[in-house]
Formats: C-alpha cells, structure tokens, sequence
C-alpha cells in the first residue's frame, strides 16, 4: 500500500471512529440537550457557546448533530444488515434451485436492479408512508437486489468448488457442506460488498428524510436537518453545511473503508 | 561481441536482495539455461533483461548487442522490447490477447518497430508462423488464441517474439505447462532458432528440458548463481551437492517388480463417459489388484482424470461398469491441494471435518489430527495455518493427511506431484511409498510424467483419447512400448 493510500485509509478509519463515539455516546460529547429550544437564542452564527451555531428555533445544532448520528448512521446499518441477510438467504437458494426457480428469482431481480436504488425507496415508502422504520424498509428493499445477484453468482461458484467436492468426497453430507463451505464464503464477499453499502444506505435515509418521508420534526437527523436549514442557507448557513459535511464525512469514509477492504480480499483470493 | 552481456546482476525487492551478483553472457546462435527450483530468482533475472523488473536494479554491466542499458528510460526499454530482446513467457493463453486474431498479434511488432505496409507485415507474420512450423498458417492466422492448442499457442507467442527479430530471446519456462509431447516439439523449435543465430536465454526448472535445448547452464539457488559450465558437463558431473540433488530428483528407478499383490479389488469393464457428447473416456477395461499401485498416463484431454473421478464416484460411468470386490473405502487427492481446502479455514479444522464425517467422536479428534499430522511428517504448529499460508509440499501433505483421515484402503491420487518443485516432489513421492507399505494401500496414480509413474507403480494404464492404448506391468510397457502412441510418449521424455 502506498503512503497516500495509507494516509487515506487512516484518516477513514479516524473518522469511523468519531463517528462510532457520537453514535455511542452523545451525551458526553456534546451535553446541551438538542430539543431545548430557545427563541431568543436563534439563529446565532457558531461561537465558543455554541460551536456550530444555533437554528430557528435556538437549538444548538452540535448538539443535534450529536444526537443525530445513531439514528442516521444506526438506520443506515440496520437496513444494511438487513438487506445483507435477505440477499443471502434468496440469492443462495436460488443458485442452487432447480432452473426454472433460478430463473424467475433472477428475472424479477433484473427488474427491481433496473430502477436506481434511491427511486425504488422513494415507491415503496410511498406505498408504507413516511416514517423512521418505513423508511429503513425501504432503503432495505432497495438494496436487495445487489446482495441477491451476488450471492446467488458466489453460491454457483462455490457450490462446484474444489474444496466442497472434497469435502463431499469424505463424506461430509450435501446440506452441511452447504451451511459450513458454502454460506460461509458467500457471506465473506457479502460483508465487503455491505461495507461499500452502508454509506449509499446512509445516503438514501437521509436523502428520503430531507424529503420529509422519514423522522420527523424535532427528532435530530442529518437528513431532516438539512431541510430545515435550506431555506435560511444565505443568512445562516451552519445549520445545513454541519449536518451536510457530517453525511459527506461518514459516507466517504465508510466507501474508503469498503473499498479497501474488497481490494485486499480480492488480493487475497487472486 | 556477445549479443548480452550481464556483470554483477542484484535486484533488491522491498529492502530484500532477491537477486545477488549474477553475471553471464550470451554469444549469438547460443543457448543458455537458468535453472533453479521455484523462488531461485531466475525469473527476476529475467525480468531485468527487459528491463522489466521491480525493485532496484544494479549491475557493473547490463549490455544488450554492445549497448549499455543500465540508464535506459522506460521509452528507450519500449524500444529495444520487441525489436531486440524478445520474450516467451510461460503461459501463452495468458499472454496473447484473447479479442486479437493469431495474425494481427504477430503483425503488432511489425508495426511498433518496422516501416513495413499492412500487406508486407501481413505477408512477414504469414512467414514467422510458417518459420516456427505452425501447420496450415493462413487458417491459424484468421483465428483466435482459445481456438488454439496449447503447443500451437506457444507457437504463435514464439512467432510474434520472433518478429523484430530479435538478437536475444528470453523463454521464461516456455513449455511447463505443455503435454510431453510437445513440450519435445517446442524444445525442438527453440534449438533451431538458436542454430539461426540468435542468443537464447532459457529458464526452466525442469533438468531434462535443459539438457535438450542448452548449450550452457547456470545454476541458481535463492538469488545466486551457484554452478554454471557446460551443459555436458554439469548435468553429468554436477560439482556442487546441491546441483546433483537437483538433478537426482528428476531421475527415478523404475521400480522392482513386487510379487505377492492380491486379488482384484476393482474390475473396470468397457467403462464411458461422455461430456455433452464428446466422449471423455471409451470402453475402459482394467483390474487393480490389492496393494498395487496402478498408474495412469496420458496428455491432457486423454479421459485420465475423468477415469479416475469415476473410481472415486465423482462421476458415474455412462455405459460399462466398475466392480468392487467387497467393501472398500475409496479417498481422492486433488490436482491442487490448494483448491481443495477451504480456503477460510485452518488445516487442522479441514482435517477435523474429515474426521468427523468418518465417525470419529469429537474427544479423539484432536489426538487424531496430531497423529495425521505427523504420518505425513507435518510439524503439528502447521494445522492452525490456513491453507495459502503453506508451502506447496506442505499443502499436498496436508491434502494426503485429509484423504488419510478417512481410513482408506484405496487412494486415487491426481496429479498429486506435479506442481512441486523437484527436490520437494521427490519427498512426497517417498511419502506416499512409506505410507503404501505402513498402511497396505492399494493406489491409482494419475499423471503426465511417466518417469515418475514408472517409479511408483506396479502396472500402469496408458489413455489417448479417452482410450486405454496400451496396458501392462511398468518395467514391460516402458521397455517394449507396443503402441505407437507410447513410444511417442517414452521418446518424448527421454529424447
């Protein structure tokens, strides 16, 4: 690895990190209370007091920020995690079902790929309604298709690999070389791909949350933060810009992070 | 003046001296050998005489046709590459451009380093096919590397390093990956060119190629030249010990007749197969008696894995039948020993599976890993090792160990020796006797090296498209081959 990339990849990692504490542990890292509203105290540009300023309402929006990160970063995880499972799941099933299965999975799966991520979470919280859960559905279903392709290609390739014949050979039974050989392995190429993924999933919540679909107002969210400073941005630009580098930060470091991470297992692999 | 000239050659690889003070020289229509087991740095040299090797270079001198190209720019190396230094690498499929026609391949140098018009280049590369005698050159010309054959696609690599018509030619292991046969042919051509007047430089590790095709020897050994003379001379009177183990370990007794073998324990009578209708193997008939060992040899394509997929029940016979005397407990050791390991899992779990699926109960399997570890002579730290974090010879003793868990008493091995350097193969060979005789193992042994077959088994099946040519104890079928088919074969080898 070359010393830029080295930089790169520790100042990812670096980032991670504060994000996981502000995840973890808002309240030692930023103590004002990110509901507590104060009309007097509205709109201030960031000072010592408040470092990134206050909102209409006189929040400080540091501590919003804060408070903000679980539940941007913890909904774009969880619909990671999910989507990772259910791709799993369908995505091996379907490479080793009998061809017609195989082929009607794949095909609806070719559909739902044809649509952009983002319009597919649009559809279906539209159909759900708005809402923080509605909303990690959403980006979930989007995001399944990709894991399904992938895995059910890895469990064809696996299935017929030398070591699971091997292991047939000895006696091992079809079903456990299945479980212990195959899944194991599809999930190894799974988790690098959910790597790159979380930070498109973060993306896509606060992108439905800027619309108004998901949290909504006073909770603390990258996305719905955003909104609400866009239409002040010439007078009082912190209460978007922070919100807004905090997505760009984490998103960039996460895809850093994955992306590695796929280099070196396909390092490994070759 | 030599056509290249090479003083004091280091390559030093991330702080490593990988390469440490090799000096040679190659005269016009010469050819010399580099040879040395996997590691040895014969291909980094190699590498350095086009200019193409990571790391530091350094040398007193590095001269090609009288020019010093020790401070050459990566556009004067482009230059010289190609036009007067030409390179044939191991693997052709690799190195021609699958999307290009055999023709315009061979037509590219013409084009970087003559003035030559598309008709000429195409007349000359219509040429150099013909020059390195590939048969019907205008088709072979219109077609694609997949549609080649391997020798057919080392050929046209050798063809297209011709072009420029280089003054040195560097074969960097140019026919390991070919049949016997025409790896004999390929070594043939690469003689004649040498006899046209260029300067070859030939690295191999196989002692038996050298002796064919060079003039002269350099022997390496982790990144210095430790022997080098004549090739007469160091082949037959090696002054160094590990020259002569080297050499040693390509040449196998045949060995002694053995009385007292058993009865039948498998009949294979007029056994098929065929792969979507291309028959892989036809009308196999053969016994392999208890405690033999049986060999099976034959190019690639000739049915010999398919054959011995189908005794280990992989495959089932299309038509024909496999009778088994009584109940046996048949065990495969694959081709690639790292192919057959999970890769994410450490020996010792893949030898615990092994052990589990043939019923050992849990409390005893650790014991029993150790004691598996230690039949193929493993020290018992490796089994917490992955597989790729294992030597070759360690993997495909790990991979016996695994077949060994099972408790066979019939052992099919595939190729088990042939990607392991010389010295190592020669360990694993012994192994897999000492573990015949300890554990009265009846044994099939596939693979393409028919000295090493003829050093191990009793009788030995020889396949040609998917045939059995010719079948028959060892030391009769090598002495008095009858078919023409393995007469080709034993000449190949021994040429």
């Amino acid at each position: 690895m070359s010393a830029a990339r080295r930089v790169l990849l520790g100042a990812a990692l670096l980032v991670l990190a504060i994000v996981a504490a502000m995840a973890l542990f808002p309240g030692i890292i930023a103590p004002a209370d990110p509901l507590q509203t104060d009309v007097r105290g509205a709109l201030e540009a960031p000072s010592a007091a408040h470092w990134f300023g206050t909102d209409q309402s006189g929040r400080d929006v540091f501590s919003r920020v804060v408070h903000g990160t679980g539940r941007s970063v913890g909904i774009g995880m969880l619909a990671t995690a999910l989507a990772l499972v259910a791709g799993l799941v369908i995505g091996a099933l379907s490479g080793i079902a009998p061809r017609p299965v195989d082929a009607v999975a794949m095909r609806i799966n070719d559909v739902l790929m044809a649509f952009p991520e983002f319009l597919v979470a649009l559809v279906v919280v539209a159909i759900l309604g708005p809402g923080a859960v509605n909303v990690a559905i959403a980006v979930t279903l989007a995001a399944v298709p990709v894991y399904v392709r992938l895995a059910r290609v890895q469990t064809r390739t696996l299935v017929l690999a030398e070591h699971v014949e091997a292991a047939r050979i000895l006696g091992v039974s079809r079903s456990q070389a299945f479980t212990r050989h195959v899944v194991p392995g599809v999930l190894g190429t799974l988790s690098v791909l959910a790597t790159i993924g979380i930070g498109s999933s973060i993306l896509a919540i606060a992108g439905l949350s800027f619309l108004g679909l998901g949290p909504t107002e006073p909770v603390p969210e990258w996305g719905l933060m955003l909104s609400g400073g866009r239409n002040v941005l010439g007078t009082a630009w912190w209460i978007a810009v922070f919100p807004g580098i905090a997505i760009t930060l984490t998103v960039v470091s996460a895809t850093v992070v994955g992306r590695m991470l796929r280099a070196r297992l396909e390092g490994r692999v070759a | 003046m030599s056509a290249l000239t090479v003083q004091e050659l280091s390559i030093t690889v991330g702080g490593r001296m990988l390469v440490d003070g090799v000096s040679f020289a190659v005269e016009p229509g010469e050819c010399i050998a580099i040879v040395g087991e996997s590691g040895a740095g014969k291909s980094l040299t190699a590498s350095a005489l086009l200019g193409l090797a990571p790391g530091r270079v350094r040398a007193t001198e590095l001269s090609l046709d009288g020019v010093d190209v020790r401070r050459f720019s990566e556009s004067q190396w482009r230059e010289v590459r190609g036009d007067r230094i030409g390179l044939v690498s191991q693997d052709a499929l690799v190195s021609l451009d699958p999307l290009r026609r055999i023709g315009a391949e061979i037509a590219e140098p013409l084009a970087i380093h003559t003035r030559l018009s598309r008709a000429a280049r195409r007349e000359r590369s219509l040429e150099l096919l013909e020059s390195v005698a590939m048969p019907s050159p205008v088709a072979r010309a219109a077609q694609y590397p997949h549609e080649l054959s391997g020798g057919l696609r080392q050929r046209a690599l050798i063809a297209s390093a011709l072009a420029g018509e280089p003054t040195v030619l560097v074969a960097d292991e140019p026919t390991t990956a070919l049949d016997a046969t025409v790896q004999a042919r390929i070594l043939a051509l690469l003689r004649d060119i040498a006899d046209s007047g260029t300067a070859v430089v030939f690295i191999s590790h196989d002692f038996a190629a050298v002796r064919r095709v060079a003039d002269r020897v350099l022997v390496m050994r982790a990144g210095r030249v430790i022997e080098e003379g004549p090739v007469g001379e160091v082949l037959v009177a090696p002054s160094q010990a590990y020259t002569r183990s080297l050499i040693a370990a390509t040449r196998h007794a045949p060995r002694e007749d053995r009385f007292g073998l058993g009865e039948a324990v498998l009949t294979g009578i007029d056994v098929s197969k065929s792969f979507s209708g291309i028959p892989a193997v036809a009308d196999a008939s053969f016994t392999l008696l208890d405690g033999q060992t049986l060999g099976i040899v034959g190019e690639s394509g000739s049915g010999k894995t398919t054959l011995a997929r189908m005794i280990v029940g992989v495959e089932s016979p299309d038509a024909g039948d496999l009778r088994w005397t009584g109940d046996h407990r048949v065990q495969l050791v694959h081709q690639n020993p790292l192919g057959a390991f999970d890769p994410r899992w450490t020996v010792g779990r893949s030898l615990r599976e092994a052990l589990a699926a043939g019923g050992v109960p849990r409390e005893r399997r650790a014991g029993r890993v150790a004691d598996l570890m230690a039949e193929v002579d493993l020290a018992p730290e490796l089994s917490r090792r992955r597989p790729a974090q294992l030597s070759g010879g360690q993997r495909q003793r790990a991979a016996i160990a695994r077949a060994l868990a099972a408790e066979p008493d019939v052992l099919v091995l595939d190729e088990p020796v042939s990607a392991l350097d010389p010295s190592v193969r020669e360990k694993v060979l012994q192994l897999l006797g000492r573990l015949q005789r300890e554990r009265q193992l009846t044994m099939i042994f596939v693979s393409h090296d028919l000295e090493v077959v003829a050093a191990v088994s009793d009788d030995v099946l020889v396949m040609q498209h998917g045939s059995i040519v010719e079948q028959g104890p060892v030391a009769s079928v090598f002495a008095a081959p009858q078919h023409p088919f393995t007469q080709e074969l034993l000449a190949a080898s021994r040429a």
